[in-house]
């Protein structure tokens, strides 16, 4: 097979429409006859309803309908919504009503809905609805969700406890008995919400003459949503299609299952006309899932060496009001655990508390920056303490390439063993350090502590597990004129899933890029798909891409050497035809193969053959490849103001064989630019009562051009064993170490005054806080 | 409401529609006219992605009234490319750098760039991304932004524009 | 525009001053410079006049927001918005500035130093609107400075000084200190003026002018305590008082 575009810096297919500004987002669709939704959101981050008086609202000019839980679950089971992913460890299982039913549990739970002509008209409606509202204490700071007294997030739930996990391997009690040394950290990690610049958004219409549902979503997991919503109204999941039109960021949050997903397609089907509702940014901080605090109390065994014998702690994990996505993300913070060492004693216990603030699921990382930080804080202490080099403290404890691959100890919750397949951690930590210019660093540090500057630098390594399961299936079909259609059941917001998968196929049967046509997204197009979460895609999607248009390739060639009369093995694929190999003229075109295997009526599939020149394959891969890397990042610090800025910033990329790295280089450096955007600048702020302090973009802080550092990085290549073309996942890869390394820096430039971090995202005047001891 | 009629340029068309006073230029933009290319990521004047061109000047369409556009020449992204209908030399820079991934802070960029770099042919790195400092972005991390930029001032340099 | 997006604020109506025509520009007057309210903030920016005449205004401007939002703000905006850490209103402070406000009654002078009433709260009656704001740019040699402490480029700043010192013969003639983001409006440091008047500028004095500008009452919010803007006070003072040397001797660094 001719490589031509596999590891290429092919320039990305979905661009130019929109460069040109012909992008399709969900806001940009309008449907004839369509009306628009509002919804009240409530304003008490606890409280019980008393009354709700939507008669002027009803009144207002324009407005079709107001409706209240009441007045839906007169004609429908408003039921609570389902548990998308249940677990026997979720203790409390309490999931969200579409509409809130008496009580509502979080500020920005709906509470009523406004359809109207157009959004202004409904927004005026959603200000003149008069709620009675009791206001009941609400549980904001998870560190005090468990305490005896502390208010129920739920009022008829028995505690705050939502469950509990655990990790635990090796002997954790002999090792702590046996070591040299037992250090203890505890801090509280803080991260932030997903402000893709899309806010979520849904268009529904209902076709009465087939009883179709038609949802455009701004949704990383289209076949989730229909699902759900399929189980939730009882409908057969074939008579509702869920389209994720372009897609302006997700980064996790947008890959759940929404109240507004359900209401949007009730009113469809009651009101009889499509229906519109877009979140606009104030809702978004309220309204759309984010992650928040974990508090981490933690402790490492090791000896005088600094090897490390043993990890236990306990973790305190902020779930917010309901559980959407299970256990998915708290899951997340404890796989990671040890990281990239190789230790043979870990119990890390998690506990999930009820809050009174908005439902926590995934945001790129997940639960694994927590971990991965957990662990290379505790890295940093031992190199603290014992006086070993921080980065020969990771030498001497990192699993080695020899030994892959290394089983850690850990199981997953099928009862499978934790592997981590491939990896040479030692070598991107060598590859980082000298992009970083490491070796001279001390003395560039002594120099402007002469000059009254501190700069410090800081090293974060990791693994990740990419590529969840259980597959991403996509079907080749070469159309009658040549052109090859690939169907996907992966959803892009911008990870260039067209461009990778075109490349695959491109070289695989000979074409150009140009002659793919590339369909995902679309649960109408393609049967039956996962969604794009947790870097899976290019893992499961390049496999059976890869299957397919093999599959392909060689029926191609079968059938062809019948119509040339040639052997198989003489014959090659060569711009769109099958030739025999060296001889342009004698060809056959794959169009024509394809035309050939799709007769028209009385006409013949040739003998031996199955109709269509196409393949499905759902390949993945077998297990979870881990990618891994080292990042190092040098601040400055101003001591006076508690300023950090970043000055370089390094990055040892392993993402397995890369299909393109332009595409990999840009996860990296926007994963990175959010980890930084984790460790100094996104903080939601809420009262103690649970109002929501920083819903604006005044207030939370996102991370801007001008602060960013330039990034260098350097790649290793281990491919995977685990699926045929060695793909890991490359969308997280950038966000998991990044605060880790960033910390490391501040408190490295702040060195003489011994500042310990407790607390991220890293605010100046708490720095000078820490500073002034 | 009273609605008031109003004529404008946009991207070099006369156009004349009746709007509410009350509605902003980007809401205008998009739902009335169908120019769906400019984004709206906050309504509250801090994302950028909304930035249009109004008399030569980038402004942000969310924090302007569609009446107040009455008279004036708007550009969008609809309205950068050449009258050769090819790509303006910044979109086409973007292509080469991966200067975007999901694409919705992308006209916001193209056009705040457009008026920067044509009052700043020669800028530096740092320049660049105090231009775009208005300008957020989730998906890239600003760099391979700010390589298409330095690329696209170069060649609008060449091109003598 | 932010606050009508929020429902936070629905008039009933909205006057659009972008068509008075009078109210935009800015003209040489004798000794001073007579801006109209609806200059925007670019023009001011770009400004030769300004540049030339009293370049502190062109230095903070070079905060103020971002090129998007300076192509349609305006000096009469961020006046009477009156953020407490607004650039512009810590520059007309530090220039005495004079505001022409116009009502039904006719016209006022108010001084910039009785302009702030409360947070987000200027002298204006509610029949009145800031028409022209009046600065007399600085004759003397002198040297000027802007700091501001922000997290990122173009947000509000948590403290912001601005500095104007008059050198003769080696000594300070004059000095204005103008501080904001520590309460509703600018605070002008008139202990630490009279501490450095007459004074040869040095390492020493400024150090001590520093300590003393970090006793200024501070206000808290739920960002920011006391203590922390007291802090950055000081070492902000202290650091425009060696900026505005610098750029007094011609050794500062461009900074646009």
């Amino acid at each position: 097979m001719g490589v031509k575009y596999i590891g290429a810096e092919v320039q990305r297919m979905e661009d130019l429409r929109l460069l040109k500004g012909s992008g399709r987002y969900v806001d940009d669709i309008t449907r004839d006859r369509m009306l628009h939704v509002a919804f009240l959101r409530s304003e008490h981050a606890h409280a019980n309803i008393k009354n709700i008086d939507t008669e002027n609202a009803k009144n207002l000019d324009g407005v079709h309908g107001v409706l209240t839980y009441r007045d839906i679950a007169s004609s429908f089971d408003l039921k609570r919504m389902g548990q998308l992913f249940p677990a026997p460890v979720i203790e409390q299982n309490i999931t969200q009503y579409p509409v809130a039913n008496e009580e509502v549990c979080y500020v920005g739970e709906i509470v009523a809905v406004v359809v109207a002509e157009n959004r202004a008209v409904a927004e005026d409606a959603v200000e003149i609805i008069n709620v009675e509202y009791d206001v009941m204490p609400a549980i904001i700071d998870c560190r005090l969700a468990l305490e005896p007294n502390a208010p129920k997030a739920h009022n008829k739930s028995k505690n705050n406890l939502v469950g509990v996990i655990q990790t635990s391997f090796g002997e954790i009690d002999e090792a702590f008995k046996t070591a040299d040394h037992i250090f203890r950290r505890s801090f509280l990690q803080h991260r932030g919400g997903c402000h893709a610049m899309e806010c979520r958004g849904v268009v529904a219409e209902h076709d009465a003459s087939e009883n179709t549902l038609t949802l455009w979503s701004s949704t990383q997991c289209p076949y989730l949503v229909r699902r759900s919503l399929a189980d939730y109204l009882g409908e057969n999941e074939e008579s509702i299609r869920v389209i994720a039109p372009d897609v302006g960021g997700g980064f996790g949050p947008k890959a759940g299952f929404y109240p507004e997903e359900i209401i949007v397609p009730l009113l469809a089907r009651s009101f009889g006309r499509p229906i519109k509702w877009i979140e606009d940014r104030h809702e978004h901080f309220v309204a759309t899932t984010t992650q928040r605090d974990q508090k981490w109390d933690v402790e490492v065994a090791c000896n005088a060496d600094g090897l490390i014998k043993g990890i236990r702690g306990e973790v305190t994990h902020e779930n917010g009001a309901y559980v959407p996505y299970g256990f998915l993300l708290p899951f997340t913070s404890l796989t990671p655990l040890p990281g990239p060492y190789a230790v043979p004693a870990v119990d890390v216990s998690l506990k999930v508390v009820f809050t009174n603030t908005t439902p926590n699921s995934p945001v790129r990382g997940a639960g694994r920056p927590y971990a991965i930080y957990a662990v290379e804080r505790l890295i940093e202490t031992i190199s603290k303490n014992l006086n070993i080099d921080a980065a020969e403290v990771r030498r001497r404890n990192f699993v080695k390439e020899e030994q892959m691959p290394y089983a850690t100890g850990a199981l997953l919750r099928d009862g499978s063993p934790v592997k981590y397949d491939s990896g040479n951690y030692h070598s991107c930590l060598e590859k980082a350090l000298v992009l970083a210019d490491h070796a001279s660093f001390k003395d560039r540090q002594n120099a402007a502590r002469h000059e009254g500057r501190h700069i410090g630098m800081g090293i974060s390594s990791y693994v990740e597990d990419t590529g969840l399961g259980p597959y991403e299936g996509t079907t080749v079909r070469v159309q009658p004129n040549g052109k090859v259609l690939v169907r996907s059941g992966s959803a892009s917001q911008g990870q260039g899933h067209h461009t990778f998968i075109a490349q695959i196929v491109a070289d695989t049967l000979e074409v150009g890029m140009e002659d793919i046509v590339f369909e995902s997204g679309d649960t109408g197009k393609f049967p039956h798909g996962v969604g794009t979460i947790g870097s899976r895609i290019a893992v499961n999607v390049g496999p059976s891409a890869y299957e397919a248009a093999n599959a392909v390739k060689d029926k191609a060639i079968k059938l062809a050497s019948e119509t040339l009369e040639a052997a198989e093995q003489d014959l090659e694929l060569s711009s769109g035809n099958v030739q025999v190999k060296g001889v342009e003229d004698l060809s056959v075109s794959l169009g024509d193969l394809a035309r050939t295997l799709s007769p028209k009526a009385g006409g013949k599939v040739p003998s031996g053959f199955t109709p269509s020149l196409e393949a499905t394959s759902y390949t993945g891969s077998n297990g979870s490849p881990f990618a891994s890397g080292t990042n190092v990042a040098e601040v400055e610090v101003d001591i006076l103001t508690g300023n950090v800025k970043l000055i370089n910033y390094s990055v040892a990329h392993d993402c397995g064989t890369i299909i393109n790295p332009k595409i990999v280089d840009g996860q990296i450096v926007g994963g990175v630019v959010h980890g930084i955007g984790n460790a100094l600048f996104e903080r939601m702020i809420y009262s103690e009562g649970g109002q929501p302090l920083t819903n604006t973009y005044a207030d939370y802080l996102l991370p801007l051009a001008t602060e960013m550092p330039n990034i260098e990085i350097v790649h290793e290549e281990s491919a995977s064993p685990l699926n045929v073309l060695g793909i890991k996942g490359a969308g997280e890869g950038g966000t998991i170490p990044a605060t880790a390394a960033v910390v490391a820096a501040v408190e490295n430039a702040l060195e003489e005054f011994n500042v310990e971090i407790d607390y991220y995202p890293i605010n100046p005047q708490h720095l000078t806080e820490l500073i002034d001891g | 409401m009273n609605s008031r009629e109003i004529s404008l340029k946009l991207n070099g068309c006369e156009v004349t529609a009746t709007v509410e006073p009350r509605i902003h230029l980007a809401d205008f933009l998009r739902h009335t006219l169908g120019a769906t290319g400019t984004h709206l990521g906050c309504e509250h004047g801090v994302c950028g992605a909304c930035t249009v061109n109004v008399d030569g000047d980038a402004v942000r369409s969310c924090l302007m009234f569609a009446i107040q556009v009455d008279g004036k020449n708007v550009t969008t992204i609809e309205g950068i490319a050449n009258p050769d209908k090819t790509l303006h030399p910044i979109q086409e820079a973007f292509r080469k750098h991966h200067g975007l991934q999901c694409g919705f802070c992308t006209p916001g960029m193209v056009i705040t760039l457009e008026a920067f770099l044509k009052n700043h042919p020669n800028p530096t790195e740092f320049e660049i991304r105090k231009a775009i400092s208005g300008n957020i972005c989730r998906c890239t991390g600003y760099q391979p932004i700010v390589a298409a930029a330095m690329e696209a001032a170069t060649n609008l340099k060449n091109q003598g524009q | 525009m932010p606050m009508l997006n929020f429902r936070i604020l629905s008039p009933e109506h909205i006057v659009d001053l972008n068509k008075v025509s009078d109210l935009f520009g800015i003209k040489e007057n004798g000794n001073h410079l007579s801006i109209g309210s609806m200059t925007r903030q670019s023009e001011l920016l770009n400004s030769p006049l300004i540049r030339q005449s009293s370049p502190l205004i062109s230095k903070a401007l070079g905060y103020v927001g971002h090129d998007q939002t300076r192509n349609r703000g305006t000096i009469g905006g961020s006046l009477c918005h009156l953020d407490p850490a607004a650039e512009l209103c810590i520059v007309a402070s530090a220039y005495n500035a004079e505001l022409t406000v116009t009502g039904k009654k006719g016209d006022r002078v108010i001084a910039m130093s009785d302009w702030p009433v409360d947070f987000l709260t200027p002298a204006l009656d509610h029949d009145e609107i800031l028409t022209n704001i009046r600065i007399t740019p600085w004759q003397g040699s002198h040297g000027f400075c802007f700091i501001e402490f922000a997290r990122r480029e173009g947000d509000f700043a948590i403290v912001a000084v601005a500095v104007l010192i008059e050198i003769a013969d080696h000594v300070i003639s004059k000095a204005s200190i103008a501080l904001g983001g520590v309460a509703a409006g600018p605070v002008r440091l008139h202990d630490v003026e009279t501490l450095l008047t007459g004074q040869s500028p040095g390492q020493e004095l400024f150090k001590e002018a520093g300590q003393l500008a970090k006793k200024v009452d501070a206000m808290s919010d739920v960002n920011y305590s006391t203590n922390y803007r007291k802090r950055l006070s000081g070492a902000l003072t202290e650091r425009a008082l060696h900026g505005a040397m610098a750029q007094f001797k011609g050794e500062e660094e461009g900074h646009e």
